[in-house]
């Protein structure tokens, strides 16, 4: 079947004279973002990050030569082929999602997929994918069920909802509020793909290590108003407070829990929202001591994330966020891979993706490596936790690892 | 006492509401004319705002006057270059003419801007008050002061003064009007300037404890259509009680039911009342 398919896709390609298979011409690899839309800020970020790999990949690096396809020019295995990059816009909608992934790969012809932002647009773009056999690797959405659907042409390699809500809980109890172990804790998440399947993991891994949820609060994103959610609390008074939200409602619920006055003694903000640059800034101030999540540490000066950080920055005047960086380093390992494949062939691409194996040093952010399992999802993402001081994450928790001490309990805006 | 703050909240952000609603409120009844760009108006005005803080370092005194004035020559030129034209097309003319504006704005500010969030500091008008137990953000207060302030005075322009009976004869009646002497189209012009103007001064003040982002006019145009819907069409002071009706329910069913089902009950009710009052609750049948 797939091949009656492949060869139907080719077809169209060779009539029209469209130069394939010629030397030196580009490969493309597509990539789904919010340029516009109300994530726009965190797809444009990505965007950056993405057009900096790009570079990275085209043009010699010996500075990054640790990492694949940084020494050399484009795909050295693949006739030294430059890499473009085709990003489309999916405007924070699953519907244009599916049609931008169907776009890509019937009419721009990219040999693989990657990005999608949203769980949710993950979802629906990857199974156009899917239907079309072409590769989608995602390097940041965080719902569970991404990689549990038995879908053939998906991987990804972005710590999940399990990993996540582990280390949560292993923080969890042997946290002390007040001398005490922690008792009460509530969530409150956006009520899509993602904020619904990370509460609902953290929900049962809390059951599971004897501690539970004594409140949830799902609300709708990009609220006008978050005051209720946050009085909500107040009353409720929980040892740790959890959210899990997009931009523009982290920032929300920072400046209404300073309005109404309210410091939850533990407060762990779930990466995307709360790790964007954008939150960092406007918001910062009156989040000191929020607990998050990331994998991506730059500040080891010397390391690949610490050399990324630098040249993203010199080009944004930003510092890389922890998901602009798993984005960046799902695209990166997507490249890999078709050089590896050593063929723009989706089935070649899809086999090269199943014996990745790279090891930590070789990857521009904090996993133990990459390697995928049958599912798809990589079984050597990591993540720790970080802690925000002044208008920077610095990493507290596992402890061994840790560049700062962890302090507690949360201090706001004081 | 959480309760009587749950209350307070709702009173105070639907107190915005009605702020924000009051031009559209304005536009609609005086032209028949759904202005979609509504929520890229009060973008524009935070922008605006934000551009008078950092660049001129003029404080909310200043830069709400300001927005209130940019935004007021906005709405004329928008009037004279666009709405003039469409108005004579058909009625869906009239809606993707307004539509593809808010298009344009968002996107324009999208591209000088970048999607990045931007904000006023907080605070600009002083600290949160204690005031008997409750929580008191001074500019959200003055947020809803001002909300009265521009109700009233909107409804005193229109119902007392000369000029409102000219600026409503028109809406009445065009052609009649002209028998009597009063040119439409700087009245009409008129119109969407005062119009505008009041989304100046609403985009202002929300910026004060806002995020500012190209697409903030997405997360608060939907509520002001229902407002004025709800309010009654042209009605300002419509506008203001149907804004404050859905602040508090809204507040209250966050807190009680949850905030996922707030907008659930809120259009629950809102159908409830057009099914008794299709004008709205002080429109004219």
């Amino acid at each position: 079947m797939s091949i009656t398919r492949r060869s139907m896709l080719a077809a169209p390609a060779l009539l029209t004279g469209v130069p394939a298979l010629a030397q030196g011409a580009p490969i493309k690899v597509g990539a789904l973002h919010p340029l516009t839309g109300v994530a726009a800020s965190a797809g444009n970020a990505a965007k950056a990050a993405l057009e900096l790999a790009v570079e990275l990949i085209n043009t010699p690096q010996p500075d990054l030569a640790a990492m694949p396809l940084m020494a050399t020019t484009g795909f050295p295995a693949i006739g030294g082929r430059p890499l473009q990059l085709v990003l489309a816009d999916q405007q924070g909608s699953p519907s244009v999602a599916q049609n931008q992934a169907l776009r890509l790969i019937t009419q721009e012809r990219v040999v693989a997929l990657t990005g999608g932002y949203q769980s949710g647009l993950t979802q629906t773009a990857s199974a156009i994918a899917e239907r079309h056999g072409i590769p989608y690797v995602n390097g940041e959405s965080v719902a569970t069920n991404l990689t549990e659907r038995g879908f053939r042409w998906f991987f990804r390699t972005t710590p999940i909802g399990p990993d996540i809500a582990a280390i949560y809980m292993e923080f969890l109890k042997a946290a002390r509020v007040n001398d005490r172990p922690i008792s009460k804790i509530a969530i409150v998440n956006e009520n899509t793909e993602y904020g619904t399947s990370i509460a609902d993991v953290i929900r049962r891994t809390a059951d599971a290590h004897g501690l539970s949820i004594a409140l949830q609060i799902p609300y709708a994103a990009n609220s006008a108003d978050v005051s209720a959610q946050v009085l909500q609390l107040k009353d409720a008074q929980p040892d740790v407070a959890i959210f899990i939200s997009y931009t523009s409602d982290a920032i929300l619920y920072a400046r209404t829990m300073r309005a109404q006055g309210y410091r939850p003694p533990i407060l762990i903000g779930d990466n995307s929202g709360f790790s964007d640059d954008n939150f960092v800034q406007t918001a910062g101030d009156t989040a000191q001591g929020i607990i998050n999540r990331s994998a991506f540490d730059p500040s080891r000066p010397g390391s690949n994330s610490f050399k990324i950080n630098a040249l993203y920055k010199a080009r944004t005047g930003r510092e890389m966020d922890d998901t602009t960086a798993r984005t960046m380093q799902g695209f990166l390992v997507t490249c890999d891979a078709i050089n590896r494949a050593g063929s723009t062939q989706p089935a070649a691409i899809q086999a090269a993706l199943r014996a990745t194996d790279l090891k930590a040093e070789q990857l521009m952010i904090g996993y133990r490596g990459v390697r995928f399992d049958e599912k798809g999802q990589n079984t050597l993402a990591s993540v720790l936790l970080v802690q925000l001081r002044g208008r920077e994450y610095v990493s507290v928790w596992p402890t061994e690892t840790a560049t700062s001490q962890l302090q507690l309990p949360y201090r706001g805006w004081e | 006492m959480i309760l009587a703050q749950v209350v307070l909240n709702g009173f105070l952000v639907g107190a915005v509401y009605a702020l924000f609603s009051s031009g559209l409120t304005l536009i609609w009844g005086m032209m028949n004319v759904v202005n979609f760009a509504h929520g890229d108006f009060v973008m524009i005005a935070m922008y605006v705002a934000f551009i008078a803080f950092t660049a001129l370092h003029l404080g909310p005194e200043f830069f709400v006057p300001l927005a209130a004035m940019m935004l007021f020559l906005l709405g004329v030129v928008v009037y004279y270059g666009l709405v003039r034209h469409v108005m004579r097309g058909p009625i869906l003319a009239q809606i993707l003419g307004t539509f593809g504006l808010a298009l344009v704005l968002r996107y324009a500010t999208l591209w000088i801007f970048s999607a990045n969030f931007l904000s006023l500091p907080e605070n600009l008008l002083g600290e949160v008050q204690t005031v008997a137990g409750l929580r008191l953000e001074p500019s959200r207060v003055v947020a809803g002061i001002a909300a009265l302030i521009l109700t009233i005075g909107l409804h005193l322009l229109l119902t007392r003064t000369a000029l409102g009976s000219r600026l409503l004869a028109v809406a009445e009646d065009r052609n009649a009007a002209m028998l009597v002497g009063i040119r439409p189209d700087p009245m009409q012009a008129l119109a969407w300037g005062l119009g505008a103007a009041c989304t100046g001064v609403a985009g202002a003040l929300i910026a004060l404890f806002f995020y500012i982002t190209p697409t903030v006019g997405e997360s608060l145009a939907l509520i002001a259509f229902v407002v004025v819907c709800l309010g009654g069409f042209g009605s300002v002071p419509g506008a203001l009680v149907a804004g404050l009706t859905i602040g508090i329910i809204e507040s209250l069913t966050s807190f009680w039911i949850g905030p996922a089902f707030k907008d659930v009950v809120v259009f629950i009710l809102f159908l409830a009342v057009l099914w008794f009052r299709p004008q709205g609750l002080l429109g004219k049948a």
